[in-house]
């Protein structure tokens, strides 16, 4: 099958009748069952636990707390984006004196099974000493704060900043101003299965644990470290899993706390993170506030930005080290060419759960902020926001283009765009030209329909490298084995599909292999968009290498020039001579009685991310009554450089753009001023649902291909989400005709726009609802 | 609190099984998963929210996470695993699944099919809006729902195409 054809997924049949195995599906005999007990107070002193009551339950084996922890245990270190001075500032497993936020782990409770290691729990007494809680941004930063991490000497624990040119004078003498504050709400990735493990400890002494995903190898080495043995000794297996979207498969307390506890008690052990857990225990995102002041001239060209971010990262700095705030400073210079620019990004602890990235990281809440900034500009001199982009794209010939920031370690280099192109077609299918018509007919009948835009830029594509070995065993099949790791999006199928493109057999004839630290020896994991453009490039290479093995074999079997072999899913054959033909079965045999393997590794190096790009288009109608906002149309132009398989890119773009609607719209991680987390449960915390999320008009572009690997590809996982919260805002104001300091934070409920409506009607009454 | 246990039999995808000395309190998605191993049906939320733990309780959609094992006694249970015999042998649905793309990481799939195989069973030839409000009781997290809705519109019209035929 041909890269670019749209087809059907090879791990669709076993997911369809219920033959997943995700890790809460295994069990084995003697199987354990753990329960994480956290902490109720967002900041505490523990002054003791008492275990009597919890001992004498029913199935009780064993309750572990800090001090059950060997003393010299490492706290949880950084993966990506570390500042070396914020290892003050990391989580140990389990908290030793002291909570920093709802949900921190205390002890662990090991039972017979759930319901038993939960009657325990629910007998354990643990008693604190509440303190009181920095539970935001603001209360971090005042004088006589708290602070989290003393040893840092502020809550202000790292500052990041970007110069371009000298933008205070640039902002100076720039002929229009324009300042806002812009904010997007903690919000989280929420996957529909929720975290686990099983450790299963083996009479050679190692320990087997299931459930990990992600970045399995880099997390086999950082449980090495944290347990002080070999790696070799410990072998993860990446189960199916049930969505990741950045959150899951991060090192986190419990990937340390059930493999050390399984093998304290040599016996298997399960976890499996229930709902409540998991929205206080699993990291949380977003959360961040910008004070902006941008400097334009009459023609609507951005002259200077001036954007001061702080970002509220929670009690603890996690594997992510500070990716986030240093991808939302990387990519928020968007696809404008600047004269000048600075960013300056505040990391703030707050007594909150611990953030992480969470799909398009930094670059769903820069987006927000900048295309909402961008239509405010164009809104103040009442040119058309499409057109004010348009003046300031940076062009085709100004590409590879240096932004002028840094992010994940890399210089941010633009490899390839046609900006310009991408807003063209989106106007075009969108029928912007038409659109006043729409909003004016809309209106003479009563009803607020707005049109909002996003531009966004995308980074995908993460080195340092991936491998990949692909291969005809012995038996006649072929396999690829990868680095990568596969959290529903998809993998196996495209491994497969660039495997058979190579090779002109079907895609389920190549067995994919991934996620076994013990089959497939290094890999860097699937995350920041880089699966098929680094781990999918290493595949493509390496079953074209392995073509060129097997038309040496068939050379010297059929004695003929290997233009004239044809490879196809039942073997091979040489053109024009129908009897001369040969099985896999038989390529194998006869390659192995000649001496040649066919079994080939490659590694692609990828010095240098790519970046992919394009363009949301939002038309809503508001309901003047209730303030609902529905969605009549959604388009997403988006160019990813080259679509592998067209189907997975806009299912990709489909469920992100549900994904940047929720937080949009209804997604919230709210807290109360003791740090109280008031949205932990399916109930408070919305996730849209089949009548939130309408039908997304995708369209995928190849205008771009990377400059970076032979494919051109440009990672496809994020864009749908990048720039749904800027889209959905810019089409809320532009409905209520507000002015660029209204609709500034997320998510925007039916509350906020029915109190907007009244105080533009000078009514200004409080709403009893709110 | 005096620890009981219960024996009882239950029918699942037609068979009668026999649930062995459990706790009363076990939930049916437990029974299901931990006692009869059919993890086919999952659990997404344990508060009756996401819909993922779904089951047909006489033909009907019921959380199998928010009822007890022993009360569906004397029910026929449906779960994942009764909608088709193998992969080889997939349901009309379940292959408009495939053929659609209406999963991607396939937690939520299992509970969505049991629910739209007792909605096209009351509303065979249902347009777009009736199939997500008949969706709007489970939550997915991956596909945006745009082609699970596509799924079940296919997978309707080609029921409705072979009665025709079969009329004609």
């Amino acid at each position: 099958m041909a890269i670019g054809e749209a087809i059907k997924r090879i791990e669709d049949p076993r997911l369809l009748v219920g033959k997943g195995r995700y890790v809460a599906d295994l069990s084995v005999p003697g199987m354990l069952e753990a329960c994480v007990v956290r902490s109720p107070y967002a900041y505490a002193r523990i002054q003791g636990i008492d275990d009597y009551a919890a001992r004498a339950c029913r199935g009780f084996v064993a309750i572990f707390s800090a001090a059950d922890l060997p003393p010299d245990l490492p706290p949880i270190p950084m993966r990506l984006t570390p500042a070396q001075e914020l290892a003050h500032a990391l989580q140990w497993p389990l908290a030793r004196d002291t909570v920093r936020y709802m949900g921190e782990p205390v002890a662990v409770i090991v039972a017979a099974t759930r319901y038993a290691a939960e009657d325990a729990a629910e007998q354990l007494l643990v008693e604190y000493d509440p303190l009181p809680a920095v539970a935001s941004v603001q209360a971090a930063l005042k004088q006589d704060a708290p602070l989290l991490h003393p040893l840092l000497g502020s809550n202000d624990v790292h500052v990041i900043e970007s110069r371009k040119g000298n933008a205070s004078e640039a902002l100076r003498h720039a002929p229009q101003r324009l300042s806002l504050s812009l904010s997007v709400q903690r919000h989280a990735a929420v996957p529909l299965e929720t975290r686990g493990l099983l450790a299963v400890p083996d009479e050679h002494g190692r320990i087997h644990v299931y459930g990990p995903t992600k970045v399995v190898h880099f997390n086999r080495s950082v449980l090495a470290e944290m347990l002080h043995c070999d790696p070799a000794l410990i072998h993860f297996i990446e189960t199916d899993v049930g969505g990741g979207f950045g959150a899951r498969g991060e090192f986190y307390p419990e990937d340390y706390l059930i493999p050390f506890i399984a093998r304290q008690l040599d016996r298997p052990v399960r976890w499996i993170e229930d709902r409540l857990e998991h929205l206080m225990a699993t990291n949380h995102s977003r959360e961040q506030y910008h004070q902006l002041t941008v400097g334009f001239d009459d023609n609507g060209r951005l002259l200077a930005l001036d954007d001061e971010i702080w970002v509220d990262t929670g009690a603890y700095i996690r594997t992510h080290g500070v990716t986030v705030p240093d991808l939302t400073q990387a990519m928020l210079p968007g696809p404008y060419d600047w004269p000048a620019f600075r960013l300056l990004t505040h990391v703030v602890v707050t007594n909150k759960t611990p953030m992480g990235t969470y799909r398009a990281p930094g670059r769903y809440e820069g987006t927000f902020v900048r295309e909402r900034m961008v239509e405010g500009v164009a809104r103040a001199l009442g040119l058309d926001p499409t057109v004010v982009r348009e003046r300031n794209f940076i062009t085709l010939d100004q590409m590879p283009y240096t932004v002028g920031t840094r992010g994940l370690g890399e210089e941010v280099v633009f490899d390839s765009g046609d900006y310009r192109r991408a807003l063209a077609r989106a106007r075009q299918h969108i029928q912007w030209s038409e659109f006043a018509g729409r909003k004016s007919q809309a209106r003479s009948e009563g009803r607020l329909r707005g049109m909002g835009w996003a531009f966004f830029v995308e980074k995908s594509g993460l080195g340092p490298w991936e491998d990949a070995s692909v291969g005809l065993d012995a038996r006649g099949r072929f396999y690829c084995y990868s680095g990568l790791a596969a959290l529903g999006q998809g993998t196996e199928t495209i491994l497969a599909q660039l495997c058979s493109d190579r090779l002109g057999i079907a895609p389920e004839q190549v067995r994919v292999v991934h996620g076994d630290t013990d089959v497939v020896p290094a890999g860097n994991g699937s995350f920041a968009s880089r699966g098929t453009a680094t781990g999918g490039v290493a595949a493509y290479i390496a079953a074209e290498a392995l073509k060129q093995r097997i038309l040496t074999v068939a050379e010297r079997y059929f004695e003929a020039s290997a233009a004239d072999v044809r490879m196809e899913p039942e073997g091979l054959s040489v053109i024009g001579m129908t009897t001369r033909r040969l099985s896999w079965q038989e390529v194998a045999n006869f390659a192995a009685s000649i001496g040649i393997t066919l079994d080939v590794s490659e590694r692609y190096n990828a010095p240098h991310m790519t970046y992919p790009y394009g363009v949301h288009a939002a038309e809503v109608e508001i309901d003047a009554g209730t303030g609902h906002v529905s969605i009549a149309r959604y388009l997403v132009v988006y160019d990813v450089g080259k679509a592998v398989n067209p189907l997975l890119v806009k299912g990709q773009i489909a469920g992100g753009v549900a994904q940047g609607l929720g937080g949009a719209l209804f997604e919230e991680l709210a807290y109360d001023d003791n740090g109280q987390l008031l949205s932990g449960t399916f109930i408070d915390y919305l996730l849209p649902g089949a009548c939130e999320v309408p039908d997304i008009e995708a369209i995928i572009t190849e205008d771009a291909p990377s400059r970076h690997n032979p494919l051109g590809v440009k990672g496809a996982g994020e864009g749908g989400t990048t720039g749904a919260g800027a889209a959905i805002a810019n089409a809320i104001a532009d409905a209520l005709d507000a002015p660029p300091d209204a609709f500034t934070s997320l998510p925007i409920r039916p509350a906020i726009i029915r109190r907007w409506l009244r105080q533009a009607a000078g009514q200004g009454s409080r709403d009893s609802i709110e | 609190m005096e620890y009981q246990q219960v024996s009882y039999q239950l029918n699942v995808n037609g068979r009668a099984c026999s649930i062995e000395n459990v706790e009363p309190r076990m939930t049916l998605a437990d029974v299901l998963r931990d006692v009869l191993g059919l993890t086919g049906t999952h659990l997404g939320c344990e508060h009756g929210v996401c819909g993922a733990c779904t089951i047909l309780l006489d033909g009907r959609p019921a959380r199998s996470c928010l009822m007890f094992g022993v009360q569906s006694q004397g029910h026929e249970i449906t779960t994942v695993e009764g909608l088709a015999p193998d992969e080889e042998h997939l349901s009309p649905l379940q292959n408009a699944f495939w053929q659609e793309h209406g999963l991607q990481c396939g937690f939520c799939t299992s509970g969505i099919l049991t629910t739209m195989t007792w909605f096209l069973q009351q509303n065979p030839a249902p347009t777009r809006q009736e199939i997500r409000e008949a969706l709007s009781g489970n939550l997915c997290r991956c596909t945006g729902y745009q082609n699970i809705v596509n799924a079940v519109e296919s997978a309707s019209q080609h029921s409705q195409q072979l009665h025709s035929e079969a009329k004609t």
